[in-house]
């Protein structure tokens, strides 16, 4: 829990004033019985009508004290456990940002989701329990203890006895449940899953009519968890009975002793009475003591594993140089494999791409076109050899500064809610109207723009859906141009776009004034065929480079990919 | 999304789900009726064992081990039944949780899709996943404590009458405040509680969209920006969080302030009662430590009630969704094509997604069996609108659709969906092996059958090279290139067979060489089946029996490839286009 000290830290005067303030509560509390172990035996016994009416003033006075004690450390407690669960967001929040594409994966969206919600609602939980009950209720326990030791101390030797064996029981199940907690969340893990596969899939299983199964496999998943949630609760619902049990043989002892010791006039009824309030004391605690330990159980798991987060260390280490003057790209005998992957996306590869050129990459499905593009803007880092810009190893330059050279257009055209702007803002926030419809015309897009009824404040919706995919791609690429970026990647980003528009926008690119070196990954001879240099992949391994005319004399690939798209394709007249 | 009224509703509601546990509840009532009568006695029993504790000489030790006897015997059995009982509770809570989940899950395979296309995912797995389990977690404490809490009330009324109506009276006179305040508060509370929910509502909303589009906010280095929209959220959650927590946490000590008040005055009303030579020594004993537990429960049931607010804030939101409208039913007694020949139909067919803005309008097409449409036209001109349509993802304003001279509004969907196979733009792969992936329209297909319509859509090399093969357990976020996605969801479609065939965009991210192999399998698969295809490759649609040319959703040209291109129209400007670089 080390690195979750830091959140609480800010609140360390609430951390002290509200635990203090709940003992303090308790003290007024531990007082009663003693008042009433003094009503009977001074007040009754004594038939002194007056000694009640002070008593009773003493009640009140406790109980007024012990309500403004406790509503102060209420209201510290709740500051100092939303304070640290909003810190605690915020930072978790920003570490996830800044993980790299390599760690986040391997963290997986939905788990990301529930440590940042239910997780961290879980510990806030805990902390503000923990913080008005982890002191108190022990305090009680053996303020009880030292109270009764006071009143008679043969006659309090069985609370000594009775506190560690509850202790004993209530720690036995608490080590027992943790582990099958973990099991519970592990089952509701898998509900979440269930639940978004099947909505970002509702399509596909309507269209292939797997509602039924999906149902099906659903309630299985809920089964499972409801099963393993009803285990633990076999074991946390022994907590009660038993303490009940120890409580009760405890207090039937301390009658009988009681009664010894009053025969041979070592103690008063009264005293008897307040023994016995103490011991009934001390089950009131426990029971709060044993929630209490359900509670902080949950929210350490789930701190646990907030922590965990926490310490997925981004596997990038950023450098410091600025981004050279000179943006020359040189990969040298690169390679590179996704984690876990057998075999590396990409192999030994090597070419150089000078300031302003466009590069066109062409290659089979799966042939290492995106994992090649990907290294670029260092979404992931190299495995084998170096890649330079301006001569510059690009792990030593100032990955804020590469970033913001570079824009790519990600083959997944994903845009956010919000208006049209701001998605373009995203591109560069200071930009103007007039940058962003300049971008949005490169684009190919200002004209559907122009169409819809709000212009650029049109809203999008998440992901983008109320646009087609065609607009979503030409809104991708504005987003790029808006940063005016130095170095451009479209990958495979016009899949969707007719290729008189594909045309348009790859003269525009051209065209831009800033000159951007270029890369274009993409399917089709017709949108690199005009590139500087295009490099021709196969399985991961660089299978040509050169112009269109090269490499259609030099390159088999290449001549295949161009046969099959143009021979056939256009047949033109 | 509409809102669930107020609490009772939902309270009824959340009792339909209860009810169905009618023998639990019961066994749980009564388990719970003897918890509490045998724990209410032993204050009587230990009230009568201090009366047997007089004074120095005035004790007497056999008549007390006979009580205390009993009181073993009684504390044993008490704790037994209260064991099952918690058993019991946590058996109703987690079945009624489950049920509600399973519910909300099945509303979510009826919702029509206009309401999924415009609601945030997060928002809806929010509702299924955490307002499901606040829920379960107050049902919970509510279930064990709010029935005992009532029976002790009336339990305890019953034995302080029996020993001393005077202290009684003064404790249910007293009582009311106790109920009081902890109504004042749960109803302040309740408010926070919902308003907390929302923002975290909005918060998950955020919270799913940012960490799904993680790449690109990366890629443009926007992470301080939407730190900063992250951060406004959640200040005004910590500030809402703030509130709901501190003024639910009042109920506690407020409650017991007053029945600190209660037990004061009580003790000294009973002290003179003593003195008066009315009750024993023993008898306030016990009537006090009734007093203590008679405001007990009211702490309880006002701490339970704070604790049913939140989850009935939850239930709310988990009732919203199940609540919700689902699309039409299917016809009651639908007409069912049994075999399709693949005969469609669209008569005058209008529809928009939103009424201001019409998309579709008046809309004719007349489809041989085994014709191939092929659909193309500038982007966002409205292509994937027809798919929607066409498999009844949306309805529509106008007109009517037929397949085999059925209209599909009297079909089942189940019926009309099964004429269809379908590849879309966006592939979804869900979490399952490759194998169960691909026999997804076809469950029960063997192995031979489902690597035979891998290698027809020439996916069976990259699917061989997986860790473990066809066993691979694959999902969204795996390691497959989207042109690999695309190659498994055409598998999909290689092994149901289905007589109609949409694709749509299908091979957007394949390259040429893999999509010129997969062209020959769907050539071989389109003989004798319709099939719509929208695509920008004009390779694809050469071969179309006919061309609808779209734009700003309207059909403006129809032919064949060669006609449109004579024709000169919008169309053969498309085509000329293609390598138009100069």
């Amino acid at each position: 829990m080390k690195r979750l000290a830091p959140y609480i830290k800010p609140y360390r005067k609430e951390c002290v004033i509200a635990p203090l303030l709940k003992c303090m509560e308790a003290l007024m509390d531990l007082f009663v019985p003693l008042v009433m172990a003094d009503l009977v035996d001074i007040g009754i016994r004594g038939n002194n009508p007056s000694y009640i009416w002070r008593v009773s003033l003493i009640l009140f006075a406790l109980a007024l004290a012990g309500l403004g004690f406790s509503v102060i450390a209420q209201w510290f407690a709740a500051k100092a456990a939303t304070g640290f669960a909003s810190g605690l967001r915020r930072d978790t929040f920003r570490h996830i940002q800044s993980l790299s594409f390599q760690s986040a994966d391997k963290l997986g969206t939905d788990t990301l989701i529930t440590r940042l919600t239910a997780d961290i609602n879980q510990t806030q939980n805990g902390i503000n329990m923990g913080l008005r009950l982890l002191l108190r209720s022990p305090f009680i326990v053996f303020g009880a203890m030292i109270m009764a030791f006071r009143v008679d101390v043969p006659s309090a030797w069985i609370f000594a006895v009775t506190i560690p064996v509850l202790a004993i029981i209530v720690y036995g199940i608490m080590w027992i449940t943790i582990p099958l907690y973990k099991k519970v969340q592990q089952e509701l893990d898998q509900v979440v899953k269930g639940t978004r596969e099947n909505l970002t899939g509702v399509r596909v299983i309507r269209a292939f009519r797997l509602q039924e199964k999906e149902k099906m496999s659903f309630e299985e998943r809920t089964e499972l968890l409801s099963l393993a949630a009803e285990k633990v609760g076999r074991f946390s619902a022994l907590t009660n009975p038993l303490t009940y049990v120890i409580i009760n043989l405890a207090t039937a002892y301390l009658l009988y002793v009681g009664a010894v010791r009053v025969e041979i006039g070592s103690l008063t009824q009264g005293q008897v009475i307040a023994l016995l309030n103490y011991m009934a004391q001390i089950l009131v605690e426990l029971v709060k003591l044993a929630n209490l330990i359900v509670t902080l159980t949950k929210a350490a798991a789930s701190a646990g594993r907030v922590e965990s987060v926490l310490l997925t260390e981004t596997d990038m280490k950023d450098g410091a140089r600025p981004f050279p003057d000179d943006s020359a790209i040189c990969f040298d005998n690169v390679s590179f494999t996704y984690q876990g992957a057998l075999e590396p996306s990409i192999k030994n590869l090597s070419f150089k791409a000078m300031p302003g050129e466009t590069i066109g990459i062409i290659g089979g499905t799966g042939s290492g076109k995106t994992s090649l593009v990907n290294l670029i803007p260092r979404y992931y880092d190299a495995t084998e050899g170096t890649i330079t810009i301006g001569g510059e190893d690009i792990r030593s330059l100032k990955l804020s500064d590469v970033r913001s050279k570079i824009a790519t257009v990600l083959q997944k055209s994903l845009l956010f809610r919000g208006t049209i702007r701001d998605n373009m803002h995203y591109g560069d926030q200071n930009a103007s109207d007039e940058a962003i419809w300049k971008a949005l015309e490169d684009a190919q897009a200002a004209d559907f723009v122009r169409e819809k009824p709000e212009g650029l404040s049109e809203p999008v919706e998440q992901g983008g859906r109320n646009l087609s995919g065609g607009q979503r791609q030409r809104l991708c690429i504005a987003r790029a141009l808006v940063r005016k970026p130095e170095i451009l990647i479209l990958d495979d980003s016009t899949s969707a776009l007719d290729f008189a528009t594909d045309a348009r926008l790859r003269h525009a690119i051209k065209d831009l004034p800033y000159k951007p070196t270029t890369f274009i990954v993409s399917q089709r001879v017709s949108s690199i065929m005009y590139a500087d240099r295009i490099l021709v992949l196969d399985d991961g391994r660089l299978a040509g480079a050169g112009t269109h005319e090269e490499l259609l004399s030099s390159c088999r690939i290449y001549q295949e990919i161009y046969d099959s798209q143009v021979k056939k394709g256009a047949g033109r007249s | 999304m509409k809102r669930t009224g107020n609490e009772k509703e939902i309270m009824r509601k959340v009792l339909r789900y209860i009810r169905k546990h009618l023998l639990l509840v019961s066994l749980s009532i009564l388990f719970a009726a003897f918890v509490v009568g045998l724990t209410l006695y032993l204050p009587i029993l230990q009230g009568r064992a201090i009366d047997k504790i007089v004074d120095k000489g005035q004790v007497d030790l056999t008549g007390l081990i006979s009580i205390l006897a009993i009181i073993c015997g009684t504390t044993l059995l008490t704790a037994l039944l209260q064991w099952l009982q918690n058993i019991i509770n946590n058996r109703i809570t987690y079945r009624v949780v489950k049920t509600l989940r399973d519910d909300a899950f099945r509303k979510i395979q009826t919702l029509p899709l206009s309401y999924l296309d415009a609601h945030p995912a997060g928002d809806i797995v929010s509702r299924v996943i955490a307002d499901a389990d606040q829920f379960s977690d107050g049902l919970l404490m509510g279930f064990t404590q709010l029935f005992s809490g009532v029976l002790t009330i009336l339990g305890t009324l019953v034995f302080m009458f029996s020993i001393s109506w005077q202290v009684a009276l003064l404790v249910v006179v007293l009582t009311p405040v106790s109920l009081f305040v902890a109504k004042y508060i749960a109803e302040h509370t309740y408010k926070h509680f919902r308003k907390q929910s929302e923002i975290r509502g909005q918060q998950t909303a955020l919270i799913d969209e940012m960490i799904a589009g993680q790449k690109v906010v990366q890629a443009y280095s926007q992470q301080d920006a939407v730190q900063e929209r992250f951060d406004a959220i959640n200040q005004d959650l910590q500030k809402s969080s703030l509130k709901a927590v501190f003024f639910s946490s009042l109920t506690n000590p407020v409650t017991r302030f007053v029945n600190a008040l209660v037990y004061a005055a009580s003790g000294t009303l009973g002290a003179f009662l003593v003195i008066k030579g009315q009750i024993s020594v023993g008898q306030l004993s016990s009537v006090l430590s009734y007093a203590n537990q008679y405001s007990k429960p009211f702490n309880e049931i006002s701490s339970v009630v704070t604790e049913l607010q939140n989850a009935i804030a939850c239930a709310g939101r988990l009732l919203d969704l199940i609540d919700l409208d689902s699309e039409k039913a299917d016809p009651a007694s639908p007409a069912v094509v049994e075999s399709f020949t693949g005969k469609v139909d669209m008569n005058g067919v209008s529809f928009s997604y939103l009424p201001e803005r019409p998309l579709i309008q008046d809309f004719n097409l007349h489809v041989k069996p085994g014709q191939k449409i092929a659909i193309v036209g500038p982007t966002g001109c409205g292509k994937t609108t027809l798919i929607n349509l066409l498999m009844r993802f949306y309805d529509v304003n106008q007109g009517d659709i037929l397949v085999e001279d059925t209209s599909i509004y009297d079909m089942g969907r189940d019926n009309l969906r099964s004429g269809f196979g379908m590849v879309l733009q966006d592939t979804w792969i869900k979490e399952a092996s490759a194998k169960e992936n691909i026999s997804m329209g076809r469950p029960g297909a063997t192995d031979q059958e489902i690597i035979a319509a891998a290698k027809a859509a020439h996916a069976d090399e990259f699917i061989r090279r997986l860790p473990q093969g066809y066993d691979t357990i694959l999902h969204d976020s795996s390691d497959l290139s989207q042109g690999q996605k695309q190659l498994l969801c055409i598998a999909r479609v290689m092994l149901s067979l289905p007589p109609m065939l949409i694709l749509d965009e299908a091979t957007s991210s394949i390259d040429t060489r893999t999509e010129l192999l997969i062209q020959q399998s769907f050539d071989s698969l389109t003989k004798g089946r319709t099939s719509f295809v929208v695509a920008h490759r004009l390779s694809t649609i050469r071969t179309a029996d006919l061309i609808l040319v779209m734009k700003d959703g309207n059909i403006i040209e129809t032919g064949t490839h060669e006609t449109l291109l004579q024709a000169g129209g919008f169309y053969s400007q498309l085509y000329n286009s293609q390598f138009a670089e100069s």
